[in-house]
């Protein structure tokens, strides 16, 4: 049975359709999975067994029925744990929300659960989606299932782990500056970032509400795409949400031909400070799409050059106020003050917040708090929405020669776990060709490139497209991702590491 | 409650003879919306405490806010009453502070781009020659959208503050109730009846409101909240309204809240005015804080300092779109306001036949829309305005409260009003019983016909029981009969005042004095 983690969801939706596979098989072998293997990687907070294997056995049954169904019913999935869950925890990562279940469900979850997916469980992130190596998660690092010493990218590498490493078909992930791309990248897994606003963020625990958006994690171009319009539509409940179809990005992912396509090479986003081997895969699958019959440009975004520090002042900017609901009031954690016998409310909220909260989320509370005071606020997020602007306008010009834009998605492969605890700097440049896009608010995928020779880690190719044409991002990814297998000869991840074998637990 | 009057106070007259007064008020409104104002929780007052929540008000991780369209409608309506510029695009920003009764520790409200702004309200003052009235513009700096927060009830302690209470409760069935919060530009030129002109601006906004039919305006239950900033500066010359004195600059202000009655608007202004006055004439400086108002005592205490720090960190609501209401729909909204008041006002008195002195008196107990409903329901304006300027009136003074506010406390309608008067019209009760009546109706006994029945007044209709009073107190007064047979018809007093003394007073004393007439041959 162990064969069928390896199905791709679209198989596996074929399989459940035809009666070859139930819904309960399918979902006991994730589970099985994931108690091989989880112990090694540490990609879930929480599994659902129970309620997974219930939803799974209603879904048989409804199709034994002859009822008609969702394409995807009876396909299971991992959900982050950003993502309000009722009947699970929602922790984010961090001991603030230990133990938390939400009273409702998040839009997405419902729209999951409406289509017939068993939901496995809540997967790892750094704490509150800060970070790009899950190390600031409040509850023990997730491991790269190519290398069980590396990070799987952040936030969201419990959700690119547990696709990568098998456990389950399919992930949701929130992407702020890159939190479902760089995991991807790294883990050698698909993961597309939509048009802001294309999914509802209601029940999001919110980093930064201009930026964050939540998109679907997978193996493949094409289960990306299924998940993708699932997940995607007007909400009336997130005022954000675009009102407006959705793209079709399944239709987009099958069509798979880019000839008379124009490729923008962003003159920015390559060469210097990008790993060697990196930039290697993702020039060759340039040259892939040349091959395909694509037309390559180069392009210039000269504000990009700025994106980081503009981004680093409204991400903790938004993050400080969105956060500070957090105060032992209402839910979460409460502790009181050392020493006080009759704490003041806000004696209880301070002490609260300081036990429940990461240096990372302390970190970031910090700099926006200071960043929105007056007198620095022209200074702050004032000169940083200019450079929102003039990072749109840049994308606005580029599209204007291009189709879609294209990058490698992180300068680097996964680095080791502690390498870059020390220097946030250093962990923040390595979002430099993430980010744009959730300032300007397109659309944008990572998919593999292959693996860098120096390292034998994947590499990450991103390929970003104007707001609402996300039906690019598929028939790019899908016409790039067809070439590529044909040259490996199969999945990228048949070549990742056998974990049934790790004898490593998590914090060893 | 235990505030102590720590405060050297000045003689407002004194005060004024070196101080000129500049005011600011701040004035917020809840909405009468079914709905909150970005969630879909009910609104309804006095709900037993946390019904009326969701994910959204109370701030769970991951809800979102949407507006509520009917509250931007309102905002607009109210903006544009006042005179206001609409704002064709603005928008929401967070006002970050922690306090446990706000769940997100943030209020959604707006900042530098209100929905409302740069408008007016004239309202209207006694003059000072004591005949007609005389108009003061108070300029409004803007209007804008809000949420309410939740309410907390400090348990313990003496002072039913949050300092020594053994416990909070808190309260969100208020969180997320639509507010417009309403502020005027500087108040000068009042000079010593700021009191008074910040008491009619309060009303005349709170008629407005009423008029508009946004919000039930009810100062007691906290729909309609007042703060009250206020500072002095020297006094320039006996004008006022000088160049000389608006060009003084203006002192350190203190804000003074919880002032949650008209009479308590004009008594704040007017204590500050004199506790001001003292602290500047003994040589002290004021301090830039806010105050609490003290309702029973009438006496403000200091409350938080509120200094320069104090930092609420504004920016842009990114969880919501901007407000973009198009021209075409402010216009719109435009054609559904009611007739400016002061326009409403000389109409009202030329239809009602008062005098200027009658209708002063009616503004100044705040009764215009009580008298014009209650004429509505059938009562001349005259056997309107003396019901109401009457009992319920002295009534409503002697509690320190306005009219309205009372009339609502004791449940008194003006269709009860109109039926009282039409009791008396029909004969069924004489001025006197209509009275007692309407004292019954205030003591909670029930509405004028039930109190009527229950205490037993009625006018004998049956002529019979008069007709033999009439006849004993003339056979009891042969004198007197005497004379008015000749024709002196003035004695005629003398017997009615007899024959109401048999019928206990439950007589027409005009039928009484008709009958003895007839009987006397003098009629
Ligand atoms: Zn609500």
């Amino acid at each position: 049975m162990s064969d069928i983690t390896r199905l791709s969801a679209a198989d596996l939706a074929s399989s459940l359709a035809s009666g070859e596979l139930t819904s309960l098989e399918v979902t006991q072998a994730h589970l099985d999975r994931t108690e091989a293997v989880d112990g090694a990687v540490h990609a879930y907070l929480h599994v659902a067994g129970e309620s997974a294997l219930s939803a799974a056995r209603e879904i048989d049954g409804r199709r034994a029925k002859g009822e008609s169904l969702h394409r995807l019913a009876g396909v299971p999935i991992a959900v982050k744990d950003v993502m309000t869950t009722t009947g699970m925890p929602t922790t984010c990562g961090s001991k603030m929300l230990q133990g938390w279940v939400p009273p409702y469900d998040a839009t997405v979850v419902s729209r999951l659960k409406a289509a017939g997916l068993p939901i496995l469980g809540k997967t790892n992130m750094d704490e509150f989606a800060m970070g790009s190596s899950t190390e600031h998660s409040a509850y023990g690092n997730t491991a790269n299932p190519w290398d069980l010493d590396r990070i799987p990218g952040g936030s969201g590498g419990g959700s690119s782990a547990v696709v990568a490493s098998f456990q389950a078909p399919l992930a949701t992930g929130t992407d702020t500056g890159g939190s479902i791309r760089q995991p991807a990248a790294v883990t050698g897994s698909v993961g597309v970032k939509p048009t802001y606003g294309g999914v509802s963020r209601y029940g999001l625990v919110a980093l930064a509400s201009s930026l964050d958006q939540a998109g679907p994690c997978a193996r493949t171009v094409m289960d990306t795409a299924l998940l993708h319009e699932v997940m995607a539509g007007h909400d009336p409940m997130d005022s954000t949400s675009i009102d407006a179809p959705v793209p079709d990005v399944v239709a987009a992912a099958e069509r798979a031909d880019v000839a008379g396509m124009r490729i923008g090479v962003v003159r920015e986003l390559t060469g210097e400070g990008f790993q060697p081997g990196v930039q290697t895969r993702f020039d060759e699958a340039v040259q892939h799409l040349v091959d395909a019959g694509a037309e390559v440009v180069e392009v210039s975004c000269p504000s990009f050059e700025y994106a980081l520090a503009a981004y680093y002042l409204i991400l903790p900017s938004e993050a400080s106020s969105n956060l500070a609901r957090f105060d032992a009031m209402r839910y979460g954690l409460r502790v009181g003050p050392d020493g006080v016998a009759a704490p003041s409310a806000e004696q209880v909220m301070a002490a609260s917040r300081d036990a429940g909260f990461g240096d990372e989320v302390k970190r970031r509370i910090i700099l926006g708090t200071y960043a929105l005071s007056s007198g620095y606020y022209d200074a702050y997020y004032g000169s940083a929405q200019k450079v929102r602007r003039l990072i749109a306008d840049d994308f606005a010009a580029a599209f204007g020669q291009a189709d879609v834009l294209v990058s490698p998605t992180a300068p680097t492969t996964a680095f080791r776990f502690g390498e870059k605890t020390d220097d946030p700097m250093a962990m923040y440049r390595g979002d430099i060709a993430t980010i744009p896009a959730n300032l300007a608010g397109i659309p944008g995928m990572s998919l593999p490139s292959g693996l860098a020779d120096e390292d034998g880690l994947p590499a990450g190719f991103q390929i970003l497209a104007p707001a609402m044409a996300d039906d690019r991002l598929y028939t790019v990814g899908a016409a790039l991702e067809q070439r590529l297998l044909e040259k490996w000869g199969g999945p990228l991840l048949d070549r990742a590491p056998d974990l049934t074998t790790a004898r490593q637990t998590e914090g060893a | 409650m235990t505030t102590t009057r720590d405060d050297a106070v000045l003689g407002y007259d004194e005060a004024l003879a070196q101080f000129d007064p500049v005011m600011g008020l701040e004035v917020h409104v809840e909405l009468g919306t079914a709905t909150k104002m970005f969630c879909g929780c009910a609104t309804t007052f006095g709900a037993e405490p946390n019904t009326q929540v969701c994910p959204v008000c109370l701030g769970l991780p991951g809800a979102l806010p949407v507006v509520n369209a009917k509250g931007v409608e309102s905002a607009i309506r109210i903006g544009l009453a006042l005179n206001c510029q609409i704002a064709d695009w603005c928008r929401f920003a967070r006002k970050n502070y922690f306090y446990p009764d706000m769940p997100k520790n943030f209020q959604t409200s707006q900042y530098d781009e209100p929905i409302a702004f740069d408008g007016y309200l004239d309202v209207e003052i006694p003059a000072e020659s004591g005949e007609g009235t005389e108009t003061y513009r108070v300029e409004i700096e803007r209007a804008h959208m809000e949420e309410d927060t939740g309410k907390s009830l400090h348990v313990g302690g003496s002072t039913g503050r949050i300092q020594g209470a053994e416990f909070s409760l808190v309260d969100y069935n208020r969180a997320g109730i639509p507010l417009i919060e309403i502020v005027t530009k500087p108040l000068v030129g009042a000079g010593h009846r700021a009191p008074e002109v910040a008491k009619a601006y309060v009303s005349a906004l709170r008629d407005l409101l009423r008029a508009l039919d946004v919000s039930d305006v009810k100062m007691e239950q906290g729909s309609m909240r007042c703060d009250v900033n206020l500072s002095l500066r020297p006094k320039a010359g006996e004008d006022p309204t000088s160049d000389a004195q608006l060009a003084v600059p203006m002192g350190t202000r203190t804000e003074t809240k919880n002032v949650n009655s008209l009479r308590s608007v004009e008594g704040a202004v007017r204590f500050e005015v004199c506790r001001h006055a003292a602290v500047l004439t003994s040589g002290g400086s004021i301090l830039q804080e806010t105050r609490h108002w003290h309702e029973d005592t009438g006496i403000t205490t200091s409350g938080r300092e509120k200094s320069d720090a104090e930092d609420y960190r504004y920016f842009p609501e990114p969880d919501l779109v901007p407000v973009a209401p198009d021209a075409a729909w402010v216009e719109e909204l435009r054609a559904t306001l009611p007739e400016p008041p002061a326009q409403r006002r000389k109409r009202l008195q030329g239809e009602w036949g008062y005098s200027d002195l009658e209708m002063r008196d009616v503004l100044n107990a705040g009764a215009v829309e009580l008298i014009e409903e209650t004429v509505a329901a059938g009562a001349t304006p005259q056997a309107a305005r003396k019901w109401w300027l009457g009992e319920p009136a002295r009534r409503a003074n002697t509690q320190a409260t306005d009219l309205v506010t009372y009339a609502d406390q004791v449940g008194l309608t003006p269709s009860q009003v109109a039926e009282l008067e039409s009791m008396v019209v029909a004969g069924r009760l004489n001025d006197k019983m209509a009275r007692q009546v309407l004292e019954g109706v205030l003591d909670g006994e029930g509405g004028p016909t039930q109190v009527a029945d229950a205490r037993g007044l009625e006018l004998v209709q049956d002529d019979s029981a008069l007709e033999g009073a009439v006849e004993k107190v003339i056979a009891d007064n042969p004198d007197i009969a005497e004379k008015i047979r000749g024709g002196k018809v003035q004695a005629a007093g003398a017997l009615i005042g007899q024959v109401m003394k048999e019928m206990k007073g439950q007589a027409d004393a005009g039928k009484a004095r008709e009958m003895i007439l007839a009987k006397l041959g003098a009629a």
